[in-house]
Order: structure tokens, then C-alpha cells, then sequence
């Protein structure tokens, strides 16, 4: 499926927009791990929960769990939302 | 895997480099300043005088970066601890001094708790020490919140350290969030014995001074001597606060350490520390975060004081900045201010911000919170700025390289 890319994990995909699969949000970041390696850890911590500022829209809704069903042709996007200096 | 490349911008050749002759001469060491900010880290490179400094970077523009590191083993290999404001902490490394950075495949991180129970999540890697010249690939992290790290493959991926990071007992000492520093409690002041690798130390604001004998397996509590905050209990391990502690690597039984609650020496085998600040000047007070100790005379350690007084503003006490030096061990101080500004200087200079080099002699280097990097040739003799403006400076490490 479709994964929009925030700018800061640029660097990891070196592309705005890239595809990765899974059933399960949770499968969907191990196998975007997998392809770009070190970016999971970046937005989820070693308690799999999603870190402060980081956000997770399937087709522009939000979501709060990694448990969250996905279907292939559902369009993922991760966010983060900046603040401070 | 995230890399990073320095930028083309950034790879100014030296004057002497494209004069270089057909025969060329291996070059004279110099002195590398290794400068972690707030925004990014930065490598100055002196020339063989020390008076001339070139600036490479901004290495991780936007990264904080708490510690950058020179592995003194290979003389090559630096170590990064950086986070983002919102991205998670990681460990970049480079084998070619910043030309190429990669990310460690495992960065520190404490082991994942069993369902129902709530685990705990580095912020940031905080503070680097390489392992022991017998043992190279060996470092070792210490984080916020306070855990122990340690790498076997020269920082690619990071184990965590059992025997303290999930001892009940120093869990407790550990303490809660209002027992941290601002942004967050740290373990720092990561040291190896250099005549025995199963022999460290570590400190942790809060929650005192440690020492292993049996690498990093099982730990003591180093406190005897230290003071705490008025009206607190200094048997209660999580009340101690030592800002800053170091070996003197010409005599390995002395340590020097900046305290919340002073400044002072242990001589080993003795445990209890002695409060040498006690001679430093009533109106300066001896309240700092780094001290640095003299590569060959265990009886020289520098501080720079900050005002400790009230609210603690953490400036240089009256807006005077300076650094005390003394020669005796601490029995009396000696005030440096040549070259820094003589009022009106609201900055100060963190734990892990002061350096010496190791060489004749030696070099002294600070960064201050208002980002300016300060060197002196002889020892605090006279100061000079390196550089101005840059981001707010958590860190400074001088290396000999070449």
C-alpha cells in the first residue's frame, strides 16, 4: 500500500511516497523497517508505543493503535506534528 | 538506514593540503575539538600551533546532539549520540572522522516489558565512553532516564546492562522525574579503570557515584563524604547528585568530581570523598557542572563555577565567567579569567562542555550555553575564542588524530 513519508524520515526512504505492505499498522512499520532499516525505532519506542509527535492518518483518519487493520489498498500517512524552538 | 554524507560545502581544503609536495611527509598530530550542540555537532580541526582552527560542519543540522566521541583506539572511528525534537534517539557512527556517518542497527534501548507492566523508554543517549584499550569495539552509553549500555562492535548495536539497568534496588535510586535534571535524569561520568577493564564507575543525576569491580555485572554505591541538599538524608542514595566525575589517567585511584553540593577528591582505596571546594572563594562558591583533570599531574584539576545561589540562575556568578584551577589538589584555587570577557557574561558551561588535551602544554576547551567555543594554549594562562554563534554547546572532546 501507499505510505506518504514526513520529512524527517527522509532520509531513511529518500522518497516522499514509497509502498510497503501489512495487515496490521504494526506489520506495516516491521516491514518498512525491513526496506529502510532503523526507522521504526525512530517513531515507535522499545514499548511499541507510537512516540510523542507522531502521528498515524489511514485515509486521513487517525489512528492510535498499532493493532489497527489495514487493507492493501488502504493509504497510510505518518506525521509529525513539530513543535517547539 | 539513515546515512548521512558531509556535505561538499563543508570539505574546505587546507592551505597546506593543496600545497601538498610530490613527497609527502607524514603529517604532525593535531588537535581535533569534537563540539556537540544543541542543533547539530561540529569538528574544528587546529593547526599545529592551536592557534588556527577550521571549522567542519554542521554534521546533523537539527540533531540533538548530546556527546560526540573519538575512538582513541583507532584514532578514526567517532561515535554520535543524537536525537531529533520528535524523532527517536539513536547512535550514528562514522569510520572515516565525519566524512560518512551510518546509524547503529540497534541503538540503546531498555528491554521491552512483559505485558501489563510499564517499561521504560530512552529519551536519549546522553553520554560515550570507549572501552578499555584491551578490548576495542567496546563502548558504552549511558541514557536518560538512567540506564547502562554497552556495544561489543564499536557502537553498531548496544546491549543493555542488566546488572544495573533492571537491579530493583537501583531502580530506586534511579529516582522519579523530579529527581532529574531538566530535561530529563541522567547516568554520565561513564569511566574505565585503564588498568583493569572489569573496573568502572558511573554517576547519575540523581542517584549518586557507582563502582563495579566484575564489568558492569554487579554494582557498589560511592558516596561516603558527599553532601546533599540541606535538609535532605545523604544515606538516601537518590539525594546525590554528582555533576560531573573524572579519572586522573596519571594516577588511576584519584577521581575529581563536580557535585551538585561542592567539588571534591577520593583517593582509592579510600571511599570517602573529600570536599576540596571548601577553599574556593566565599563570594564564587564551588557549585559547577564539569571539571576536567591534567593528563600527566594527578594534582591539577580545572572547574568553571556557576552561581548556585537562590532560584540557581546557572550563570557565571555575577556575570563574570571564569575557570579555578588548582595545582595541589585541591588544598587552594586559582582564578583564570585572561582573554574572557570581564562582565556582563551571562553564560555557563555544561558537564560533558570542558576538555583538555594531552599536550605540553596542555590545551584547555569550553562551550558555553550561549554557544561560543572557548581554547587556552597554556593551561588556562589566557583564553581565546574559537568560535561565536553557534547553537547552545552540550559537549566538548579534544582529540589528537594523525
Amino acid at each position: 500500500m501507499k505510505v506518504l513519508i514526513p520529512g524527517p524520515l527522509r532520509p531513511y526512504t529518500e522518497a516522499r511516497e514509497v509502498e510497503a505492505d501489512g495487515t496490521t499498522l504494526a506489520e506495516l512499520l516491521a516491514d518498512l523497517d525491513r526496506r529502510y532499516p532503523g526507522m521504526r525505532f525512530r517513531v515507535i519506542d522499545e514499548q511499541d508505543k507510537m512516540r510523542p509527535h507522531m502521528r498515524f492518518f489511514v485515509n486521513r483518519e487517525q489512528v492510535f493503535e498499532l493493532a489497527h487493520k489495514l487493507r492493501a489498498s488502504d493509504e497510510v500517512q505518518i506525521v509529525q506534528a513539530l513543535s517547539g524552538g | 538506514m539513515a546515512r548521512t554524507s558531509r556535505k561538499p560545502a563543508a570539505r574546505k581544503r587546507t592551505t597546506a593540503g593543496r600545497a601538498a609536495p610530490a613527497r609527502r611527509k607524514r603529517p604532525a598530530p593535531r588537535i581535533t575539538v569534537l563540539v556537540a550542540t544543541r542543533k547539530g555537532a561540529w569538528i574544528f580541526h587546529g593547526d599545529a600551533a592551536r592557534r588556527a582552527w577550521r571549522a567542519d560542519g554542521p554534521h546533523f543540522l537539527g540533531h540533538i546532539v548530546n556527546h560526540l566521541v573519538l575512538d582513541p583506539r583507532d584514532g578514526r572511528t567517532l561515535l554520535a549520540a543524537a536525537k531529533t525534537g520528535h524523532l527517536g534517539p539513536t547512535v550514528f557512527r562514522s569510520d572515516d572522522f565525519g566524512r560518512n556517518w551510518k546509524e547503529a542497527a540497534r541503538p540503546p534501548a531498555f528491554p521491552k516489558a512483559p505485558d501489563g507492566e510499564k517499561g521504560r523508554v530512552v529519551d536519549h543517549t546522553f553520554w560515550l565512553t570507549p572501552g578499555h584499550a584491551s578490548e576495542p569495539g567496546v563502548w558504552y552509553a549511558g541514557t536518560s532516564p538512567q540506564g547502562l549500555f554497552r556495544s561489543a562492535d564499536g557502537g553498531v548495536t548496544w546491549e543493555s546492562m542488566p546488572g544495573l539497568n533492571d537491579d530493583p534496588q537501583y531502580r530506586m535510586w534511579m529516582g522519579r522525574e523530579q529527581d532529574g535534571t531538566p530535561d530529563g535524569p541522567k547516568l554520565h561520568s561513564i569511566i574505565v579503570d585503564p588498568r583493569d577493564p572489569a573496573h568502572l564507575y558511573f554517576a547519575m543525576s540523581s542517584g549518586g557515584v557507582h563502582e563495579s569491580v566484575d564489568r558492569g555485572r554487579s554494582w557498589t554505591p560511592l558516596v561516603q563524604g558527599l553532601e546533599v541538599v540541606e535538609n535532605l538524608d545523604p544515606a538516601n542514595i537518590v539525594f546525590h547528585d554528582p555533576h560531573c566525575v573524572r579519572l586522573c589517567p596519571s594516577d588511576p585511584d584519584r577521581l575529581y568530581q563536580q557535585n551538585h553540593c561542592g567539588i571534591y577528591r577520593l583517593d582509592r582505596p579510600s571511599t570517602l570523598w573529600t570536599r576540596i571546594g571548601a577553599r574556593m572563594p566565599k563570594r564564587i562558591g564551588d557549585i559547577g557542572f564539569p571539571v576536567v583533570v591534567h593528563p600527566r599531574d594527578a594534582d591539577t584539576a580545572w572547574v568553571f563555577p556557576m552561581d548556585g545561589t537562590t532560584v540557581w540562575p546557572r550563570t557565571s556568578p555575577g556575570g563574570i565567567p571564569s575557570v579555578y584551577a588548582t595545582r595541589d589538589a585541591g588544598r587552594n584555587w586559582r582564578r583564570l579569567a585572561a582573554g574572557l570577557p570581564p562582565r556582563h557574561a551571562w553564560w555557563t558551561v555544561k558537564r560533558q562542555a570542558m576538555a583538555a588535551d594531552a599536550r605540553e602544554p596542555v590545551g584547555l576547551y569550553f562551550g558555553t550555553t550561549s554557544g561560543e567555543l572557548w581554547m587556552s594554549r597554556d593551561e588556562g594562562g589566557r583564553f581565546a575564542c574559537v568560535a561565536r554563534h553557534l547553537p547552545e554547546i552540550y559537549a566538548v572532546e579534544a582529540a589528537e588524530i594523525g
